[in-house]
């Protein structure tokens, strides 16, 4: 297999010891699409009692999709991590699976095809991203440009009329996209960025008041300053999961970043500050709070099941084994069926044991996402994997959490299942990234030097990173230093 | 950044651990009460699921399914609504299920764990059992000859065979169809709000839940007593009976209702032939209240909880009588004493049976989809109300009644008829219409035993106030009854 790989391009000495994996990943997607393709036709086969005609149609663009992407893969990012992109075929491909299931209780109102186009635009951007994106330490350039972007998108559907009792949409004729998807990303690039140049200052530096170590104001300020802005946006806008996510990328990258502890128990404190308020008087949200609390709330008020109620009867009426695709009642469950609450289809459908092995799925792309960050060595790109990783995670937590009454419903999209396509298109992108970072984490040789614009904190560090050192060569605008607080790993980096 | 970061990846994979456990909790331990949840349609989705099992007369289906292209895919049909309804009873996506639709629900809807032939294999498939079926004791014939014999009249049939207890027709008039009240939507409620508004209560099953006054069809049972105590030693012994009877703590005298008759002393044979009030009011005070009330409750009254499997209404003789007058109103069928048709039929009956009572059983045999029996319903003995010498000699009263009395126009040629009419007093101070009733059995002769016993009740409001008479407007009908089932 490396043999053959090795083909591809011109083998460089190191590659022998560092395989590239890239069959495996052709294996693997293949093994994907053949899954959802098994999905649809049982789909088929449980509701008419025939497998779809159009099942090798279905099949076939699918694995074209998935073709394109790994061809990519393969093309610019020949070292990348082989799970990643089959990973994220297989959730996008049962994601189909279960909205055409979904479809047809649903007649008249299909969104498959929809989704198909999503799922194209999100491939099409994947493969972008991949072949566009030279080298990922560029986006570190691009920050702030990035931060406040994501501000501007954010605000504009405040202006705009509510959808469902959230403004986060914003819409252009039958087209309709969350800016706010996008912004996760764009925040996880800002907050790396600042993070990989500003961390020292943050950990080591700073005031004690009381038994408080406080950092820095001019440290802390400019993250603080983007987090409460956004954070502000989102209350406005009364997107609860967001803000969620945001806030607990926000801990966890200033943790990893800095090590201190401390940072965990502000976060939890502000979290709480944010949400009790919240969930005590705003009315949207103080609904969920209370069903959170007693989910049968309404029928015994004799108002009926609520979704939530619904959402429970769907998991318990899948069990462990699961009813088989088709053949389950989660339509019960009536509005945003195929976005907010698609896990518990899959819950009823494909029981405990189907759910086990989608959680083990997200849990292998972050672990993966968080290896990478492990073997990457420049701190903002070490900080963007695990960001990313952690929003996935965090993402995966909040709306499977909030579906199964484990935590308030937030009403967000679990990743490449749910129907929508900011939602789709944004985690494509995100693995897109982290290919790249999986592949940056694994070529064997060091990464291209890169010419860093002095950021405006630290001018005279990014000209010492260019070339005072020769050895911190390949590090981003960094402060020169491997490791974090900690102090591990300072190998040395080889010369290209 | 090492250690934090790795710290942070066993977090996320903390979270993803706690969302396992969560769905743990709740497809494993608390699936039961969730699936069980009265809020939680998908039982009767799936009750719903598949084509309801049949309920069979005489072997044919009187019930059918079919599609809904809703949530609930299966639709109750019926082939002779109004016919059997009070039989089938009903079984609507949004009414629930009643009588046999309702009782053998389970076993209709494939849900009865006796249905399933590999239930471990069925529990861990989930697969679906077909619905079973359920046979019924009613004669088709019988039925129908109720139902034409009721026509436009208010009134209930109730038909048994008397030596097994088998129900041979349930009919209660006006019925209604309940094709139009098995699915959802605007059109079922509507219907059932016309059926529930309707003052004449289609939807009541008159032959097990309601019950009148038996009027003089009681005298059967005031009868039996008397010669099952050792009052009288025969039907032809004259009584100890003056007219007009005025009991002791009233001052209000019995008289009969017509002054011709000769009920002074008048032997029991002849007391029931014209149906004295006179007489029986005094024997039942002569027999006493507690052997009145032994002997109505070896007949089946005061039964509570009665099923055949279908609930039947307590029919009521009372057990605490004190007062003669009282005591003299009860005898002869008033008062408080309250039958329902089925509970007269069971009267008519255990006599004809030469004592024995058996239980009356609408059911005869639960069956798989592919034919196979799962349960049969044996016969079942309640009592013996009276011995069979004193059976004898009721029959013997009883067929006069039909030959000579007041029950001539239940006369059969070539089968022996025995039979008891009854005018119910209805109202305070008789106000309301009459009750008009008939009580018999028949046989094809003298030495056989009797095929069919019935009762029937007519509560016809539009009748002119003169006919109504147990002999005139019930007596048809129950003839009819009793000729369909000798001729089947």
């Amino acid at each position: 297999m490396a043999a053959t790989a090795a083909q591809a391009t011109p083998p460089a000495p190191e590659a022998a010891k560092a395989p590239r994996r890239r069959w495996v990943e052709l294996v693997l997607v293949v093994v994907a699409v053949a899954i959802a393709a098994y999905g649809y036709a049982d789909v088929g086969y449980n509701l008419d009692g025939k497998v779809p005609a159009d099942t090798l149609r279905y099949g076939l663009s699918l694995g074209a999709l998935a073709l394109i992407a790994h061809l990519c893969v393969r093309l610019r990012a020949a070292y990348a991590d082989p799970l990643l992109l089959p990973i994220a075929v297989l959730l996008n491909g049962l994601g189909l699976v279960v909205i055409y299931r979904l479809d047809r209780a649903t007649p008249g109102n299909s969104s498959a095809p929809s989704q198909l186009i999503w799922s194209t635009i999100g491939v099409l951007l994947f493969s972008a991203v991949v072949l566009l994106l030279r080298d990922y330490r560029i986006l570190q350039r691009y920050a702030y440009v990035l931060a406040f972007a994501t501000l501007l998108l954010m605000i504009v559907p405040i202006f705009l009329p509510s959808v469902y009792g959230a403004k986060i949409w914003i819409k252009i004729g039958p087209l309709s996209f969350q800016p706010g998807e996008l912004a996760k990303i764009a925040l996880a690039i800002f907050f790396a960025a600042y993070l990989a140049v500003h961390r020292d200052a943050l950990a080591l530096t700073g005031r004690k008041v009381w038994k408080l170590e406080l950092p820095r104001g001019r440290n802390l300020g400019p993250i603080v300053v983007i987090w409460l802005a956004s954070a502000a946006i989102l209350f406005l806008e009364q997107d609860l999961g967001t803000l969620l996510i945001f806030f607990g990328l926000f801990v966890i990258m200033l943790y990893v970043a800095t090590g201190r502890t401390g940072w965990i128990a502000v976060g939890l404190l502000m979290v709480g500050l944010a949400v009790v308020p919240v969930a005590l008087w705003e009315p949207h949200v103080h609904v969920r709070f209370v069903d959170w609390l007693d989910p049968m709330r309404t029928i015994h008020q004799g108002k009926g099941p609520s979704q939530l109620a619904q959402s429970l009867f769907s998991f318990a009426a899948g069990g462990m084994l699961g009813t088989g695709l088709g053949l389950g009642h989660s339509y019960l469950i009536g509005f945003a069926m195929k976005s907010d609450w698609i896990l518990a289809t899959f819950g009823e459908e494909l029981g405990l044991v189907g759910l086990a092995a989608l959680f083990l799925l997200y849990a292998i792309l972050v672990v993966r996402g968080y290896r990478t960050g492990r073997l990457l060595r420049d701190p903002f790109g070490r900080l963007l994997a695990i960001g990313l990783a952690t929003l996935l995670a965090l993402q995966v937590f909040v709306v499977a959490g909030g579906v199964t009454d484990l935590i308030p419903l937030t009403g967000m999209t679990m990743p490449f299942l749910a129907q929508g396509g900011s939602s789709l298109v944004t985690n494509w992108i995100l693995i897109a990234l982290l290919v790249k970072l999986s592949d940056a984490a694994r070529r064997p040789e060091p990464p291209v030097p890169l010419i860093v614009a002095p950021t405006p904190d630290s001018p005279g560090r990014a000209v010492r990173a260019e070339g005072a050192d020769p050895a911190q060569r390949g590090h981003s605008a960094g402060d020169g230093r491997d490791e974090g607080p900690d102090g591990e790993e300072t190998q040395a980096v080889p010369q290209p | 950044m090492s250690r934090t970061g790795r710290r942070a990846g066993l977090f996320c994979l903390a979270l993803v651990l706690l969302l396992l456990l969560n769905c743990t909790r709740l497809q494993v331990f608390q699936a039961k009460s969730l699936n069980d949840d009265a809020a939680n349609q998908r039982s009767v989705i799936a009750r719903y699921s598949q084509p309801r099992g049949n309920i069979l007369v005489a072997g044919r289906t009187v019930t059918g399914s079919k599609q809904t292209g809703g949530i609930y895919a299966y639709q109750r049909t019926y082939t002779d609504g109004p016919l059997y309804a009070p039989v089938t009873g009903f079984s609507s996506q949004t009414y629930g299920n009643t009588l046999v639709e309702g009782v053998e629900n389970d076993v209709l809807t494939g849900q009865d764990s006796r249905l399933s032939t590999r239930p471990l294999w069925d529990e861990i498939s989930r697969a679906s059992v077909p619905g079973g079926n359920v046979f019924t004791t009613i004669n088709s014939k019988a039925q129908q000859a109720a139902f034409q014999g009721l026509g436009s009249k208010r009134g209930a049939v109730a038909a048994l065979d008397p030596a097994t207890g088998r129900i041979l027709a349930l009919a209660s008039t006006p019925s209604y169809d309940p094709n139009g009240i098995t699915g959802t939507g605007p059109a079922t409620t509507a219907d059932w709000t016309r059926l529930n508004a309707d003052s004449t209560q289609p939807m009541l099953n008159r032959a097990l839940r309601q019950t009148y006054p038996p009027g003089s069809t009681f005298k059967v049972v005031t009868l039996a007593a008397a010669l099952q105590t050792g009052l009288y030693s025969g039907i032809d012994v004259p009584t100890d009976s003056p007219n007009p009877y005025t009991p002791k703590d009233t001052d209000h005298a019995l008289t009969n209702e017509s002054a011709s008759d000769a009920c002074l002393n008048a032997t029991l044979e002849y007391a029931l032939q014209v149906s004295c009030n006179t007489v029986f009011g005094k024997v039942g005070v002569d027999v006493g209240a507690k052997n009145m009330v032994k002997t109505a409750e070896a007949f089946g009254f005061n039964q509570t909880g009665q099923t055949v499997p279908v609930g039947v209404v307590k029919s009521n003789f009372d057990a605490d009588l004190t007062s003669e007058a009282f005591l003299a109103l009860s005898s002869i069928g008033q008062y408080d004493t309250a039958a329902t048709p089925l509970e007269m039929a069971e009267v008519a009956a255990a006599v004809a049976d030469n004592g024995v009572l058996m239980q009356p059983r609408l059911l005869d045999k639960v069956t798989r989809s592919d034919g196979s029996t799962v349960q049969t319903f044996g016969d079942k003995q309640f009592g013996r109300p009276v011995s069979a010498d004193v059976a004898a000699e009721i029959q013997q009263a009883m067929v006069n009644v039909v030959e000579n009395g007041t029950g001539t126009n239940a006369q059969i040629s070539g089968a022996i008829v025995g039979g008891k009419t009854g005018t119910a007093q209805n109202g305070v101070g008789n106000s309301g219409t009459p009750y008009a009733w008939f009580i018999s059995y028949a046989k094809p002769s003298a030495s056989a035993a009797s095929p069919v016993a019935v009762a029937v009740v007519i509560e016809d409001s539009n009748a002119n106030r003169a006919d109504i008479s147990g002999g005139g407007l019930a007596a048809p009908i129950a003839k009819a009854v009793m000729q369909a089932v000798l001729n089947s």
